[in-house]
């Protein structure tokens, strides 16, 4: 017992010196959509976008590439955000009434702005509730519109309140006329704008329709607008001659404003746009005029109410022009880019930017049909739900560019080519020295591949592999098909819809789910495994071809009696030949029985081999003579669970479910989903949880070691190919590794033509007769502790990871040391261990449970780069356990190294959406839409290193304690 | 054959001998002969055994069938130790305990399999002692504190005899704590119980300061934690082989726990504080170390290597069990590795005999298959217990001689999953 104190390392300096050059652990980007956002604004002068999320959290956007995030110290929800035009400031009102003034200040090297800097918090006037914000262009007088209808002024940067400006309604009800003012209130503030022509000059708008023009010096009511409809929202045109707002019956009404006349009745024309049938609340308007004619009217909502109530939808109208752009997810709010210039005597408005729940859509308003602009970040990474990653770094050239091509062949056709309208800030980061490319799977049975080389996260390239299969939906959704363009099919609706955005989170057929992908980079070969036990091998073709797939059907049961598969049926094959657009197309399809899951898959793309695995078994394909070699079932006899697959109240609902409706996925485990809290909520939190601490029996767990008929003891978890020794220390061949659930691992020993040890050679005349790859059970390992094998992975002579395929044989990499022992690293849950080969015993081993009481989930062999010296690297062993904290080792000793905590615990999802890279960064998912980058290495880094001109002085503003 | 049936009258076939035991013969070699007095049904035979060699329990069964003309009759063979006790003879370690403890005379008793079998039990002899005229054999000192127990302490009928806890490092604990090693292999009995979250009261410079702990929630019926009667409902967790759980959540301690699941080191703060070990005189006096099995452990199946309750004090137990925890690192390597030979040879063989090699092929289909693998014994047979540990530290080669392929053959692979043995390593 004393030897654990004894394992400890002692600290030798060299060594920690070297550590430190190596590994460094740092969040770096958060790659994909925010979550759940509730705010927008817009900088015209820094051409900065913000969003701000139900989570606090703001970040800020211009050039692909400038990025900055900022966190409140409360997780509220940001309702509102409104910039300090040109001055890198902004205001941030949130759910719990405070108000923050953020600042973008210069981060530690250089210049650079990298961070959000709030400057300090003020809770508001705790007795009303702030509705709306009002910053004049003067930058120095803050307006707060409140829910009791009284209107506050603050003084900036200082947030200090100027009481003796503070506008009640009592001071507004005493000049209506009598018959408007009938003793009701005027309802809360609804909008607050300033004059655009006269400063000092602000329109107020009152729930109740009241509108009043304020003059801020005079403090007078300058003219009154007695609307009767209830207000939405108001928008001044540039010329301040005339103003409009919108309704709440789906309404909106324009008003002139002419001097002299205190009292207007009625707007100059009201309109219901959708109507006559009850409408929806036009929730915001604008108002943008343009020089060659009618000013282009924008709103949200205003839907006929039993009709298209449950649309997400936005209107542009220019004359005779009407879209209605038709979104997947809610319009949280949205802006035009247009000239702010004074002395411009138009808006002429270039794009129009819609912040959805679930995307971010861009109008291009100059071209003729308002097309839609394809984002460079803010990608919807969830656009159908992920189900799976996949990560390839240093992308040869030649691949990369076929990609792009091939994306750009997908995308010709569906946006314009107007330049991105958010373009602030500088990129100063260098350009990527290596492409890398993240491929993620997804619950529709497409893998999207995504430029991950830099900060921004674009999409270059999506594959469908539901055109391989028959399936339920209709065989026109074909994306190249030209009649199926949404516009000519609708053009006799009202209102003329437009399908904007590309969230959808339908899944026709929960078969297609992707589960595992590998792609080998040097042949260009993919394999895609899913859900229904597909297993579809892809080459990259530049052209458009049709043609027949080869199937293949693997049973993964055998002989096995007595069992019986109670899940869903697996997919049918296409019996046509499909047409399939330039990229990758399908080669061969491998069908597993029963079609359980995929659960691993390996590629070989030197001997053409793949291998895949399921609950039930494995096998071994030779893609090229289209034969299976292997199949083996690791079943337990008393496992019964993996037999009948899904549970049976899935699968009796489950048919029927998928032919009438289409499934809707709701967003999985949010990491930073939280309630906004109310005080009620708060009384009714403790209560709930006074009454669990009463009458829930405390938790307890069982401790018993794990049994040979665990349920999905058979389950295979990891496969490999390696070229080792495995017969004897001699000779070398191709080897095929798979561990299972429950601690088996299986070592076969792999005939393959003309591979390995020069054998084809000497076995002369006899080649001609085998031509099939052949497998022969090598070796069986049985671990002990029986805990789920994780990985396996061959090192070489040196202790070094062996290269992929193609890498030695074309000189990629430094080819693996044949002379020497090479070795085998089995990471099981519970262990980490080495055994020597081809005689297996263990040689080192870390008992990482035993010690630190947490599992393994993720296991890579990274390559860590020293930042002193430039040829230096080690190889280490990458672990993510269960608790969320990374443990790196060296290798083959298993030494630990470093840890750090990288993941929340309670964040199952984003501890099982990990991948690594090989140089030592790594990807997670923090919410449905969201990739955190963070990274390990003290030399890689992938991070945005930006900056904004600003016409301040970039040193933080001193702090001011914030006055009441 | 050591054995050797020393003719006597009484042992004449047929003849009915309860009046002849009375007159003892005198024995002129006691040193290095065991006098043996076995029973079965109404039938007495009396016989002498080598001390120094006397063989195998099969030998010994089997001269017990012949001697008592009992051939083909399934029986049970029980005798009585020197406290009286009624202890099963059914494997070499639990014969030679008895032929090492006949004092002087071995008592055996045979049962029919059939019948009722015999409970093996703490003073189960005892309770019948007035009708087998045994007062002879009962000693002063621990008879009469079994003589005061209500009830004896069950026995099951063992297979093999095995250690299954210890309590360790007593020389090194706080008196309020206890080491407790569980040894799971072998058993196939759960380890049998549950832990929960709760607050422990430490006391600090502080003051007293309430902590979280993780308990023992549930002790499972017939589990070896319950059958060991060292670890109880609410007793505090501390420790897990050596590390320190403060800290750490219930689902840590439970993986920790179950990692090191087959060689278990617990350190507890027992709830009932009554029965700890109360270090006598020196901390010096490694005995007491020992010792302390005897307060919980009565229960526990007796080992062949650990003293007999009575005796008390026995250094080597002590010893014994701290050389066990250095071990215990390595305890888990026996990592099942199987081998297929017919692999291994690069040979001549294999290249000029194509025809032969494509036979050892795998396909996915399944051939016919005719091999039986080589199965290890149990570990835990009968073993030193030194030597059993280094059996399961190496990792157990089985080479597979035949050289028939064993991957097509599932139902082969069945077979072997299906023994315990293996699995159990």
């Amino acid at each position: 017992m004393m030897k654990f104190r004894f394992r400890r390392q002692g600290t030798d300096p060299q060594r920690e010196k070297i550590k430190q050059e190596l590994f460094a652990f740092n969040k770096t980007v958060e790659h994909g959509f925010p979550h759940q956002p509730s705010a927008l604004a817009f900088d015209p002068k820094l051409q900065l976008m913000a969003i701000g999320t139900k989570s606090g959290a703001i970040k800020v956007y211009g050039a692909p590439g400038v990025e900055f995030t900022g966190l409140h110290k409360d997780t509220t929800a940001v309702t509102q955000i409104h910039f300090l035009p040109g001055q890198g400031r902004l205001l941030s009102l949130l759910d719990d009434n405070t108000i923050y003034l953020w600042e973008l200040v210069a981060g530690a090297p250089r210049e650079v702005v990298t961070l959000l800097h709030f400057l300090h918090p003020l809770l508001l006037l705790s007795a009303t509730r702030v509705t709306v914000l009002l910053l004049l262009r003067s930058c120095d007088l803050l307006c707060i519109g409140t829910e009791g209808g009284g209107v506050y002024f603050l003084e900036l940067p200082r947030l200090t309140l100027k009481d003796s400006q503070t506008l009640l309604q009592d001071q507004i009800t005493q000049s209506l006329p009598d018959d408007y003012r009938c003793g009701k209130s005027l309802g809360p503030v609804e909008s607050l704008q300033e004059h655009p022509q006269q400063p000092g000059k602000i329109l107020i708008g009152y729930s109740r329709g009241l509108v009043v023009l304020w003059d801020l010096s005079t403090r007078q009511v300058e003219q009154l607008f007695l609307g009767k409809q209830q207000l939405e929202s108001l928008v001044w045109e540039r010329s301040g001659n005339l103003f409009v707002s919108s309704h709440n019956d789906g309404g909106y009404s324009v008003w002139t404003v002419t001097n002299g006349n205190t009292c207007n009745q009625q707007p100059v024309s009201s309109t219901i746009p959708y109507g006559p049938f009850p409408c929806k609340a036009i929730n915001k308007i604008l108002w943008r005029t343009t020089q060659t004619g009618s000013p282009v009217l924008l709103y949200s909502g205003g839907m006929p109410r039993a009709s298209y109530g449950d649309r997400h939808c936005l209107t542009i109208q220019q004359d005779k022009e009407h879209v209605t752009l038709d979104f997947t997810s809610r319009v949280i709010d949205f802006f035009t880019v247009h000239s702010i210039e004074q002395e411009k005597e138009f808006d002429e408005p270039s794009a129009l930017v819609v912040l959805l729940e679930e995307e971010l859509v861009v109008i291009d308003l100059q071209n003729p049909g308002w097309p839609s602009l394809p984002t460079p970040y803010l990608a919807p990474l969830h656009s159908s739900a992920i189900t799976c990653s996949f990560h390839i770094s240093s992308v040869p050239p030649k691949l990369w560019e076929r990609l792009v091509n091939a994306g750009k062949a997908q995308q010709g056709r569906q946006h314009a080519h107007g330049s991105w309208p958010i373009c602030g800030g500088k990129n100063l980061a260098p350009p990527p020295k290596q492409q890398e490319l993240l491929l993620t799977g997804h619950e529709d049975g497409t893998v999207r591949f995504w430029d991950a080389s830099g900060v921004a996260l674009t999409p270059l390239y999506k594959l469908g592999t539901a055109n391989v299969f028959h399936t339920d939906c209709d065989p026109c959704d074909d994306p190249q098909d030209p009649s199926n363009d949404p516009d000519m099919q609708q053009e006799e609706e009202w209102p003329p819809f437009r399908k904007v955005g590309c969230f959808d989170p339908y899944s026709d057929d929960p078969r297609l789910g992707i589960q595992k992908i590998s792609l080998c980079k040097y042949s260009n070969k993919l394999v895609v495994a899913g859900t229904a036990g597909q297993v579809i091998v892809l080459g990259l073709s530049d052209e458009r071809s049709d043609h027949m797939v080869d199937v293949s059907v693997v049973d993964l049961l055998q002989d096995r009696e007595g069992f019986t598969w109670k899940g869903h049926d697996r997919l049918e094959p296409r019996l046509k030949p499909a047409p399939f657009p330039p990229g990758f197309q399908p080669l061969v399809l491998v069908q597993c029985l029963p079609p359980a899951s995929v659960t691993a898959v390996a590629l070989h793309a030197e001997w053409n081999l793949i291998s895949f695995g399921t609950s039930h078994g494995f096998g071994l394909f030779d893609y090229h003579r289209r034969n299976a070699v292997l199949a083996r079932c690791t079943l337990h006899p008393n496992d019964s669970l993996a037999m009948e697959g899904p549970l049976s109240r899935v699968k009796s609902l489950k048919k029927s479910l998928r032919q009438s409706f289409r499934r809707i996925r709701k967003s999985r485990v949010s990491g930073k989903k939280r309630t906004i809290t109310t005080p009620t909520s708060k009384v009714q939190e403790a209560n709930a949880a006074l009454a669990e601490q009463e009458d829930v029996a405390p938790v307890q767990r069982r401790i018993e070691p794990r049994s040979a008929d665990d349920s999905l003891s058979g389950v295979v978890r990891c496969l490999c190919f390696a070229d080792t020794f495995l017969r004897d220390g001699t000779h070398h061949g191709p080897t095929l590794w798979a561990g299972t659930n429950s601690g088996s691992v299986y070592a076969y020993a792999l005939e393959v033509p003309g591979v390995g040890s020069g054998r084809a050679c000497e076995r002369g005349g006899a080649g001609e007769s085998s031509v099939c790859v052949e497998a022969v059970l090598g070796k069986e390992i049985q671990l002990m502790h029986r805990a789920p094998v994780v990985s396996i992975c061959v090192l070489d002579g040196r202790g070094k990871p062996l290269p992929d395929p193609y890498e030695a044989s074309q000189d990629l990499a430094i080819a693996p040391d044949m002379t020497n022992a090479h070795s085998v690293l089995i990471a099981s849950e519970e262990q980490l261990k080495v055994f020597s080969l081809p005689k297996v015993s263990a040689k080192t081993k870390f008992k990482l449970t035993a010690h630190e009481g947490c599992r393994v989930r993720k296991v890579a062999l990274v390559a860590f780069s020293s930042t002193a010296q430039e040829d230096y690297s080690e190889h280490t062993l990458v672990c993510l356990t269960n608790l969320g904290d990374m443990h790196l080792f060296n290798i083959p000793a298993l030494r630990p190294q470093v840890r750090y905590d990288c993941i929340r615990k309670e964040d199952i999802s984003g501890i099982a959406s990990c991948v690594f890279t090989k140089n030592g960064q790594g990807f997670y998912l923090i919410s449905p839409s969201e990739y955190e980058r963070f990274s390990l290495s003290a030399k890689v880094i992938t991070e945005p290193l930006c900056s904004v001109q600003l016409d301040r002085p970039l040193e933080p503003t001193p702090l001011v304690k914030p006055e009441k | 054959m050591v054995l050797s049936a020393v003719p006597q009258p009484a042992s004449q076939p047929g003849s009915r001998m309860s009046r002849q035991q009375q007159q003892r013969t005198p024995l002129k070699h006691s040193d290095n002969v065991v006098e043996v007095k076995s029973k079965f049904e109404a039938e007495y035979r009396r016989f002498a055994l080598k001390r120094n060699g006397p063989g195998g329990f099969r030998e010994f069964y089997r001269l017990l069938q012949t001697i008592h003309r009992i051939p083909g009759v399934d029986v049970l063979l029980g005798y009585a130790d020197i406290h009286g006790d009624l202890l099963p003879i059914n494997n070499d370690d639990n014969f030679h305990k008895a032929v090492s403890s006949a004092n002087p005379l071995l008592r055996i008793i045979i049962t029919k399999k059939e019948d009722e079998p015999i409970v093996f039990a703490t003073n189960s002899l005892q309770r019948r002692k007035k009708g087998l005229g045994l007062t002879a054999l009962r000693t002063t000192g621990s008879g009469s504190t079994h003589s005061r127990n209500k009830a004896g302490l069950m026995i099951g009928l063992p297979q093999n005899f095995r250690q299954i806890s210890s309590i360790i490092d007593v020389d090194i604990l706080p008196e309020t704590h206890r080491r407790v090693r569980l040894h799971k292999h072998g058993t196939h009995k759960p380890l049998g119980f549950y832990i929960r979250d709760g607050v422990s009261v430490r006391v600090t410079p502080q003051g007293v300061e309430k902590v979280p702990g993780v308990f023992i929630s549930r002790l499972v019926r017939g589990g070896l934690a319950e059958s060991t009667g060292l670890l109880g409902v609410n007793d505090e967790i501390l420790e897990v082989n050596g590390i320190d759980v403060a800290g750490k959540t219930l689902d840590q301690v439970t993986d920790m726990m179950v990692a090191n699941s087959h060689n278990l080191i617990v350190t507890v703060k027992p709830a009932n504080q009554r029965n700890n070990v109360v270090h006598r005189g020196s901390k010096t006096s490694m005995g007491n170390s020992g010792s302390v099995g005897s307060a919980g452990s009565t229960s526990s199946a007796p080992s062949h290597d650990s003293p007999s309750p009575a005796s008390q004090s026995n250094p080597i137990t002590a010893s014994n069990s701290i050389a066990e925890g250095d071990s215990d690192d390595e305890d888990d390597d026996g990592d099942l590795i199987l081998e297929n030979d017919c692999l291994a040879p690069f040979d001549s063989q294999r290249v000029t005999n194509s025809n032969n090699t494509n036979l050892n092929r795998d396909s996915p289909s399944n051939r016919p298959h005719n091999f039986t693998v080589v199965r290890p014994l149990p570990q835990s047979l009968s073993l030193p217990n030194s030597i059993g540990t280094n059996l399961s530290d190496s990792s157990m080669m089985i080479s597979n001689q035949n050289g028939n392929p064993t991957h097509t053959s599932s139902s082969s692979q069945e077979s072997m999953r299906e023994d315990g043995n293996i699995i159990t390593l």
